[in-house]
C-alpha cells in the first residue's frame, strides 16, 4: 500500500493520475480564480473563522458521535458509532459544502449562485446558504427528480430560489451537472457555480472535501474522547463520495484505522443496473475530470439505477479513484433490497430514518461490525436524515402516502 | 502539408473567406450523414466540421445536444462514423472535390476509444485535423505531440474570457486555424456580433499567421458580412443542424435543398 498519500492536488489538479481539468476553454478563467481565491481563504484565519461560526451557530455543529446501541447488539460485534449529520440544519451533510461555497462567493464578489441537485438535498442547503447571504439562486434539478422530490422543490423556492427543471437526457442529477455548466458557461463573469459533491474540474473535488472534511475532524475528536482510541473502521456511502471524502481524508494518515466506502449496488452487476462507479467502471472522464466513470466502450456515460437518489450517478471524485487505486480506501457494495432492509431495521431499532444514502452505510458497517470483536469501534458516517425518501420508500414497498 | 493548410492556401491567393459548416455524425443517420457532407462540399465549405455525438457535451447548446441524443439513441457507434466518413472521402475523391474534415470530439471518447486507435482510424477516415472543446491546452500536450507525428491539425479555442498571456499559450499549441469563439457561453444561434469579438480579432491577427475563424452563434449571412473584414472564416453549426432536425418530417431532399441554400447565402456574404 502506498504510505506516502497526496493530500491536495498537485499543479494539474491532480490526486494521483486523477482529476485534471476537462472542460470548455471559457470556464478555465473561472476555474483559476476560484483556486487562487481558495488558496487564500485556506491561509485567512478569519476566513476560517467566519466558515466555522456559521457552522457552529447557524448549523449546529459539531454534531453528535452516538453509540447505536441496539443496532451494536444486532449486529452481534464491534460497537456501532453514528456520526450524526442528519441533525445538522437541512438535514443531512451537504450544508457544510454550501455555507463554505456560498462564503467563497462572497469573497469573490460573485453575485449570483447556481447549483445542481438530484434527490434536493443539495439544492435545498444551496438555497438556504443563498437566503443566508442574499444571493439570488438558480437550482437545476432533472424532471424526473422534480416529479420524485416534491418537498424539495417546494423548499427550495420557499427559501427564494428558482428551481430549473431540465428535460434533456435521463433527466435527472447528471444531466442537472451539464444544464449548471452550461448555465455557467454564459455567465461566468458574476456567477458561482455551487457543485454539491467532490467532483467536477480541479478545484472543485479539493474544496468540497475541505469544506466537508469537518466531518471527519469532529468523528476523530469525539471518537478518541469517547472510547479513548481511533475506530477500527469507518465507513460511508459513496455516490460522487462527498459525505465520504469529508469523513475519510482526516483518517487517511491513520494507518490502522481501515476505510470502507459502499456504493450502490442497485439490482445487480449488470450494466444499467448499479451505480458502483469503482466497483464496476473504469477509468475515463465525466463531468471534468478524470476518474472512474461507468461509460460503454465508446465513451458514452451509462445509465445507472439506484433506489438511492443521491448515490445515482455514474461518476465519482477523483480524490476515491486515487484512494481505490493506491489501496488505502475499499469499495464495497451494498443493493437496493438490502439497503431498503437497514432503512426498517434502524428505524426500527434507533428511532432514526436513515437517508436511503445512509441507509447503505449502515448496511456495511453491521456486516463489519459482526466480523470483529466488541472491543472495536466501526465509525459510521450518517450522512442524513430519512424524510425525503419517505414517499419512494412507500412506494417501491407497495404502499401510498398520497 | 496538413490539407486543412493547403485549404487556407488556395483561399488566400484567390483573397476568400473561409466558410466551415458543422454536422452531427449519424443524425438523422449516418447514410444521411455521407449525403449531407457532400451536398456541403458542393456548396462552398472549405472545411466541413463532423461532430461525433457525446451524452454529455456540456460547450453544447440545445440544438446540437438534442442533435446528439438522436444519433445516440439509434445506437451510433464512433467506429461507424468513421466508416461513413472514409466512404465519402472515396466518392469525393472521384469527383475530385477536396474539402478537409475535422472530428469535434470530446475528449472522453477519445481516452475510451483508445487514443492511438482514435489517431489510426481519423487517418484512415479521411480526417485532417481535431477540435476537442473539452481539452484545455494544459491537457492537450501529450495529445498534440501524437497528433503533429499524424500530420493532423489539433485546432484549439480561444474565448472572449481568455487572457493575453493565456491566448499566446494556445496560440503556440495551434495548428490548421484558430477557432475564435463569440461569446463566454454554449453554441447555439444569437443575433448580434459583440463589438469585443472584433477588437479580440484584431489582436489576435497581430499575434499568429494561423487563420482566424469564428464560431458559436454564427448563423446568418449578416453575421458573415460583418466578420469577413476580420477573421478568415466562420463556422456555422446549430444554424444547420436545424435544418437536418427536420429531416424526419420534411425528407432529406427538401433538408438537402435548404442547406445548399443556407450555405450558398453564406459563402456568398462572406466573399461578395
Amino acid at each position: 500500500m502506498n504510505t506516502k498519500l497526496q493530500s491536495i492536488p498537485d499543479a494539474m489538479g491532480r490526486f494521483g493520475l486523477f482529476g485534471g481539468r476537462y472542460v470548455p476553454e471559457t470556464l478555465i478563467e473561472a476555474l483559476n480564480e476560484l483556486t487562487t481565491e481558495y488558496e487564500k481563504a485556506c491561509k485567512d484565519e478569519a476566513f476560517q473563522q467566519e466558515f466555522h461560526r456559521y457552522l457552529n451557530e447557524y448549523v449546529g455543529r459539531p454534531s453528535r458521535l452516538y453509540f447505536a446501541e441496539r443496532l451494536t447488539k444486532e449486529a452481534g460485534g464491534a460497537k456501532i458509532l453514528l456520526k450524526r449529520e442528519d441533525l445538522n440544519h437541512t438535514g443531512a451533510h451537504k450544508i457544510n459544502n454550501s455555507i463554505g461555497q456560498a462564503l467563497l462567493a462572497k469573497r469573490m464578489g460573485k453575485k449570483r449562485i447556481i447549483a445542481e441537485t438530484g434527490a434536493g438535498q443539495h439544492g435545498v442547503a444551496t438555497a438556504t446558504a443563498c437566503a443566508l447571504f442574499n444571493f439570488p439562486c438558480r437550482v437545476y434539478m432533472g424532471e424526473e427528480d422534480i416529479r420524485r422530490q416534491k418537498l424539495n422543490v417546494f423548499k427550495m423556492q420557499a427559501m427564494g430560489a428558482e428551481v430549473c427543471p431540465v428535460t434533456t437526457g435521463s433527466r435527472t442529477l447528471r444531466d442537472a451537472v451539464n444544464e449548471a455548466m452550461r448555465d455557467w458557461m454564459s455567465t461566468v463573469g458574476d456567477t458561482h457555480y455551487i457543485i454539491g459533491s467532490a467532483v467536477g474540474p480541479h478545484p472543485f473535488p479539493w474544496i468540497v472535501r475541505d469544506f466537508q472534511s469537518v466531518i471527519g475532524k469532529e468523528s476523530r475528536e469525539q471518537c478518541i474522547a469517547q472510547t479513548g482510541k481511533l475506530p477500527k473502521v469507518v465507513v460511508a456511502s459513496v455516490g460522487g463520495g462527498s459525505n465520504a471524502a469529508g469523513m475519510f481524508f482526516p483518517f487517511i494518515h491513520d494507518k490502522d484505522v481501515e476505510i470502507v466506502g459502499v456504493e450502490a449496488g442497485g439490482r445487480g452487476p449488470k450494466p444499467g443496473g448499479n451505480a458502483a462507479t469503482l466497483s464496476h467502471g473504469a477509468p475515463g472522464i465525466l463531468h471534468g475530470a478524470f476518474s472512474y466513470v461507468l461509460q460503454d466502450a465508446d465513451g458514452q456515460t451509462a445509465d445507472v439505477h439506484s433506489v438511492s437518489a443521491g448515490l445515482d450517478y455514474p461518476g465519482v471524485g477523483p480524490e476515491h479513484s486515487y484512494w481505490k487505486d493506491s489501496g488505502r480506501v475499499k469499495y464495497t457494495q451494498v443493493n437496493d433490497e438490502e439497503a431498503l432492509a437497514g432503512f426498517d431495521l434502524c428505524s426500527k431499532l434507533e428511532g432514526v430514518l436513515p437517508a436511503l444514502e445512509t441507509a447503505h452505510a449502515v448496511v456495511e458497517a453491521m456486516r463489519i461490525a459482526s466480523k470483529l470483536s466488541k472491543d472495536d469501534v466501526v465509525l459510521v458516517c450518517f450522512s442524513g436524515r430519512g424524510d425525503k425518501d419517505c414517499y419512494e420508500i412507500a412506494r417501491v414497498t407497495g404502499e401510498s402516502l398520497e | 502539408m496538413n490539407a486543412i493548410d493547403t485549404a487556407f492556401e488556395s483561399l488566400k491567393t484567390g483573397n476568400k473567406k473561409a466558410f466551415i459548416p458543422f454536422i452531427a455524425a449519424g443524425d438523422p443517420d449516418l447514410e444521411s450523414t455521407k449525403e449531407l457532407v457532400k451536398t456541403l462540399a458542393k456548396n462552398g465549405a472549405t472545411v466541413i466540421e463532423i461532430g461525433f455525438p457525446y451524452s454529455d457535451p456540456i460547450a453544447d447548446g440545445p440544438v446540437i445536444q438534442a442533435a446528439y441524443t438522436r444519433a445516440l439513441n439509434k445506437g451510433l457507434k464512433i467506429e461507424n462514423i468513421f466508416k461513413a466518413i472514409a466512404e465519402v472521402s472515396l466518392d469525393l475523391e472521384k469527383e475530385k472535390i477536396r474539402v478537409p474534415f475535422v472530428a469535434m470530439v470530446s475528449m472522453s471518447i477519445i481516452h475510451r476509444f483508445g487514443k492511438e486507435k482514435f489517431i489510426a482510424e481519423c487517418l484512415k477516415g479521411g480526417f485532417s485535423g481535431l477540435i476537442i472543446p473539452d481539452l484545455p491546452v494544459e491537457e492537450s500536450l501529450e495529445i498534440s505531440k501524437d497528433l503533429k507525428k499524424a500530420a493532423l491539425s489539433l485546432i484549439l479555442l480561444v474565448t472572449p474570457n481568455t487572457p493575453k498571456e493565456r491566448a499566446l499559450l494556445i496560440l503556440s499549441a495551434c495548428s490548421g486555424f484558430v477557432y475564435c469563439v463569440s461569446v463566454s457561453g454554449i453554441t447555439g444561434e444569437r443575433d448580434k456580433i459583440p463589438e469585443e469579438l472584433l477588437t479580440n480579432l484584431a489582436w489576435l491577427r497581430k499575434q499568429t499567421p494561423l487563420p482566424l475563424c469564428v464560431g458559436f452563434g454564427i448563423s446568418k449571412p449578416e453575421h458573415a458580412k460583418v466578420l469577413r473584414d476580420h477573421a478568415d472564416g466562420v463556422i456555422v453549426g446549430s444554424a444547420i443542424v436545424k435544418h437536418i432536425e427536420t429531416a424526419e418530417k420534411a425528407g432529406l431532399p427538401a433538408v438537402k435543398i435548404a442547406i445548399a441554400n443556407l450555405a450558398g447565402s453564406l459563402v456568398t456574404a462572406l466573399n461578395s
